[in-house]
């Protein structure tokens, strides 16, 4: 079976091919550049470097969310874009458990933490057994207090992981009661190779999406959107 | 069809509409496929640009499908890919340059960036297919107010603009003072027939020294300051008559630069476009200027003066005969400059 996967769900733009228990090629920057100016030019690259025939690609991997609201949807509408012209299925890789696979094997927990800013991470608790990723707490966008006290209540050592970390490296020290560390450089941002090995299994699991009914799941509605519930909610309770 | 012929695939996502369309040789429409938001959008009195951003993305997809299927034609059978690349909502336009360059890469199909303006100019070779350029051209949207020289396919000089708001955006606002909603142009069109354009004099400021530009905010305090007076002093408002009213100032703000402009560079042809230009009480006050002048006057039907994506490809066509061809590096360019090109 043979994955082409995206990520632009943060500030790394990565893409992979990835068939069966072979990654064949990655390519992942984290540079200033918008991501319609990276992604398909290095997919692209990547493309010519591999020889790669688009048509014996089974199925197209994507960042599914959460993440950066435009960042999904670049990612997004490219795998739509390519899943009708190559009439291939999507797998939406929720994105939190594809960065937390890049930790495969970990004795402790994994607990991703991606910037959502207001002071809330997009985050997850994982856990390796047997070969196998186990969710302990699914994504989820929270302060990021909520999830520091799940951690000291589990009482295991924990590794966290992505762009949150730099962000709330100070607040961990302050309240974090475990024993935890960070996940050096070469896996603690988004990589397309992770995305890629999690949808194979997905994939096996018959979880697929078809191009068209494709969306991202961003974990959070609008500004206009909650502004609106809230008026609506004021509202009621004046009632 | 001969063998020499364009076939195009066109895709628009610059604000609140999905759009895709097959287009051949530029004037020939075989699809025109529009799926609008603006029901959505209505909740919030203007288009939100997250909210039309995530509904392109859940669209985008049915929309190229349909477009194609109405066509009767397969990918293989295209010779290029339109795609707005701006101006518009920077998150709106994202989505459809990402899909078109995933198309484009996916059957390796040239990419052709189009500028969403110079699409609503090129609506007007879709409806009359004998207009040719030169020609002067009043483009008029809720975003945009542009007096342009259309000197040749793709050659394009702007003679006048509005400095403050767009001509859309003040039907958008005084609709929303009077309690009308949005969109504001259809209803205080709607509004206005029952009211007397005369009834009140609403001033439309001249800009110093720029003969061609327009400015339409002062009109809008204008139209606020007069519904306080007139409350202040314990009275009611007649709607319809500020509607009318309203828009008659605006009617002879565009139509009195457009008669000044054909006189100064001697034009005999005079085109509007936009989703303003579907304004019947705009397009008769036009018609008949032009006609006194012997000018002759185009303007789109409705379906082609809102944002769509046939004259979307209709303009990529003439950009591909000059020889344009985007790559993968394509990106939205938000405020994109009216005749401007850039390269990626």
């Amino acid at each position: 079976m043979k994955i082409l996967g995206i990520d632009s769900s943060g500030l790394v733009a990565s893409v992979a091919v990835v068939e069966d228990d072979v990654l064949i090629g990655e390519y992942t920057t984290n540079y200033k550049k918008t991501h319609s100016q990276t992604l398909l030019p290095m997919l692209e690259e990547l493309k010519q470097m591999i020889d790669l025939d688009l048509a014996t690609i089974d199925a197209i991997a994507v960042a599914g969310g959460p993440g950066s609201f435009t960042g999904l949807r670049i990612g997004s509408a490219t795998a739509k874009g390519l899943g009708l012209a190559l009439n291939k299925p999507i797998v939406s890789v929720p994105t939190v458990e594809a960065l937390a696979y890049n930790l495969w094997g970990c004795e402790g927990d994994v607990c991703v933490l991606m910037d959502a800013r207001r002071n809330q991470v997009y985050t997850g608790i994982y856990r390796f057994a047997h070969g196998k990723m186990e969710t302990v707490t699914p994504q989820c966008a929270v302060d990021l207090m909520e999830i520091i006290a799940q951690v000291n209540e589990h009482g295991r050592p924990v590794t966290f992981l992505g762009d949150g970390v730099p962000v709330f490296a100070e607040q961990l020290a302050q309240h974090c009661r475990v024993a935890y560390d960070f996940a050096p450089a070469h896996m603690n941002r988004q990589r397309a190779a992770s995305l890629c090995a999690l949808a194979e299994l997905y994939y096996q699991e018959g979880r697929i999406q078809s191009a068209d009914e494709h969306r991202p799941d961003y974990l959070r509605l609008s500004q206009a959107e909650r502004e609106r519930l809230e008026r609506e909610r004021m509202a009621q309770a004046s009632e | 069809m001969s063998s020499k012929d364009v076939r195009i695939l066109a895709i628009e996502s610059s604000c609140d509409e999905t759009a895709a369309a097959v287009v051949v040789n530029g004037r020939q429409v075989l699809s025109n496929v529009i799926s609008t938001q603006i029901p959505l959008h209505t909740l919030y009195g203007g288009v939100v640009p997250e909210i039309a951003s995530r509904k392109h993305i859940e669209r985008i997809n049915q929309v190229i499908r349909e477009a194609l299927e109405q066509a009767d034609t397969t990918l293989d059978d295209l010779d290029a890919i339109g795609v707005t690349y701006g101006p518009g909502l920077v998150g709106a336009l994202l989505v459809g340059v990402s899909e078109a360059k995933a198309i484009s890469f996916a059957k390796d199909i040239p990419l052709v960036g189009v500028h969403h303006i110079e699409g609503h100019i090129c609506a007007n070779y879709i409806e009359d297919t004998s207009l040719e350029p030169p020609f002067l051209c009043l483009v008029v949207s809720g975003g945009h107010t542009h007096l342009v020289n259309v000197k040749d396919y793709g050659v394009y000089e702007i003679l006048g603009r509005t400095r403050d708001d767009a001509a859309g955006e003040a039907f958008d606002k005084v609709a929303r003072a009077i309690g009308l909603g949005y969109p504001g142009g259809p209803k205080i069109e709607q509004k206005a027939k029952e009211g007397n354009p005369h009834a009140i004099s609403f001033p439309v400021a001249k800009v110093a020294d720029s003969p061609f530009d327009f400015s339409f905010s002062g009109l809008k305090s204008a139209v606020l300051n007069y519904m306080n007076g007139v409350q202040m002093k314990g009275g009611s408002v007649n709607e319809a008559d500020i509607a009318a009213s309203f828009q008659q100032a605006v009617i002879d703000a565009l139509v009195g630069h457009a008669m000044h402009a054909i006189d100064v560079y001697g034009a005999t042809k005079f085109a509007i476009a936009g989703g303003v230009a579907s304004n019947g009480t705009l397009r008769a006050a036009m018609q008949e200027a032009c006609q006194q002048k012997g000018v002759a006057f185009y303007h789109p039907s409705p379906i082609l003066c809102t944002d769509n994506a046939a004259m979307i490809g209709c303009a990529a066509y003439y950009e591909y005969l000059r020889g344009r061809r985007d790559g993968m590096a394509l990106n939205a360019v938000p405020n994109l400059a009216l005749g401007q090109r850039v390269d990626f």
